[in-house]
């Protein structure tokens, strides 16, 4: 079985999930995992990332600016404005999340479900950050992209029903992990693509859901 | 339509103890921050939190929550200042969490005069949990109800005397809508304008505001 450092894992990801941005997207990313897909846009792609806390055309960190900026990213880091940018405020920002004009939010996930349920936002008793905008996010953008890790310390992530508490219910549109991309359609998890890195029987073993497997992918890992 | 002017002293010292206060702010961007040690300072307790989050324990809002003199928090994350959780899991405080996009609208609903809203945000999750679920043309909503404060303590970049404020980049935030919800509303303006600001790039309306603080 292929061995992947952290870094590779969350790199492989992040340049998969850049590869579902299309022209003229209006984009929101989660942070952490999913901000790195922002690196890996191909040039003739033109997208803009919409940051909750009230701003679209968030560009690169800006190195140089005090903590308490005029311009941050949704984790409270300076950013640059790019070309386009706006302003705004949170009740906006919120008209525009929730309201259906995000075409994409990409969201890092503890658990995720064959239901398109999604977990991220808590572990009772351990961890217990809030929600922050995330709920309204997974409820209103027009396509959800979970990005994480296949499993969290060789346990399974991707289960038939999720324990964790929810953030919102059937709305997770594809899991991208190191190992796979898969579709959740109302027939359950579709799987669409493999790593060559790794094989069809370790993506099965490394997941505890049911996979719908085409008869394409299953005989080209034979 | 001449606002009260005031030193950043004189307005921590309207707000009193147990009072609820929202305080604007995303993090370290937008938040009145003077007023904040001011009320570090003069030890003003009791109070219920109403803000996007608890900052950092260095920072901002995070400061009143490590010197205990928070009651209750109701906040969209509390992720970024371990000192909300410790004290929470020990039951020094209380915390509300409220989605962002929920939090703000309450908060506008109270501006408004709205009698509350309806959300898909929250629909079969803990967030439900205790609220009317309805069902509108088929899609379930949650009903969400109005929430104001004592207090609005919020930012801006540039005020003039009639209490037009100018927020630039992303500290507008949660301080525009924080500014209609209030009984007294307090705003901490890095510069006061001698000119009337341009109709044309007000962000907030002085209508709103009760005191000026720099």
């Amino acid at each position: 079985m292929t061995q992947l450092s952290k870094e590779q894992c969350r790199e492989i990801i992040a340049r998969r999930i850049a590869k579902e941005f299309k022209e003229g997207d209006i984009i929101t990313l989660g942070i952490g995992l999913p901000t790195e897909a922002a690196n890996y846009v191909p040039s003739d792609v033109h997208v803009m990332f919409q940051s909750e806390n009230g701003m679209i055309g968030v560009g690169h960190r800006n190195l140089a600016a005090p903590r308490n900026a005029h311009i941050t990213n949704a984790g409270g880091l300076p950013v640059h404005a790019k070309e386009g940018a706006v302003f705004f405020d949170t009740s906006m920002s919120f008209t525009i999340i929730r309201g259906g004009h995000v075409d994409a939010t990409v969201l890092g996930a503890l658990q995720v479900d064959a239901e398109g349920n999604l977990a991220n936002w808590m572990i009772p008793g351990a961890f217990v950050p809030g929600m922050g905008g995330a709920m309204d996010l997974v409820v209103g953008a027009k396509k959800v992209i979970v990005a994480m890790e296949h499993t969290n310390k060789g346990e399974p992530r991707i289960l038939q029903k999720c324990t964790l508490p929810l953030t919102a219910t059937h709305e997770v549109d594809m899991i991208v992990t190191e190992k796979a991309v898969i579709d959740v359609t109302p027939e359950g998890l579709l799987l669409k693509e493999i790593n060559p890195l790794f094989s069809l029987e370790d993506v099965i073993n490394s997941t505890a859901a049911k996979l719908i497997i085409p008869e394409e992918l299953s005989v080209k890992a034979a | 339509m001449i606002k009260h002017i005031v030193s950043i002293a004189e307005a921590a010292k309207l707000i009193h103890d147990d009072a609820s206060v929202m305080i604007g702010g995303f993090l370290c961007c937008g938040s009145p921050q003077k007023i904040i040690d001011e009320l570090v300072k003069n030890q003003t307790k009791g109070l219920t939190l109403i803000a996007n989050d608890t900052g950092f324990p260095d920072s901002d809002r995070g400061k009143l929550i490590v010197n205990k003199l928070v009651k209750k928090a109701i906040v969209t994350h509390i992720g970024t200042n371990p000192e909300t959780g410790k004290q929470w899991h020990n039951k020094e405080i209380e915390v509300e969490l409220v989605p962002m996009g929920t939090l703000i609208e309450r908060i506008r609903c109270a501006g408004a005069s709205l009698g509350g809203f309806l959300t898909p945000t929250g629909v079969g999750t803990v967030v439900e949990e205790g609220k009317q679920v309805m069902e509108i043309n088929g899609k379930k909503y949650l009903l969400e109800t109005p929430l104001s404060a004592d207090f609005a303590i919020i930012y801006a970049t540039k005020t003039d005397k009639f209490g037009n404020a100018f927020l630039d980049g992303t500290t507008r935030n949660f301080n525009p809508v924080m500014a209609t919800a209030a009984k007294t509303v307090i705003v901490e303006t890095e510069e006061l304008s001698e000119e009337p600001l341009n109709p044309n790039e007000i962000t907030i309306p002085g209508v709103f505001i009760d005191y000026i603080a720099l």
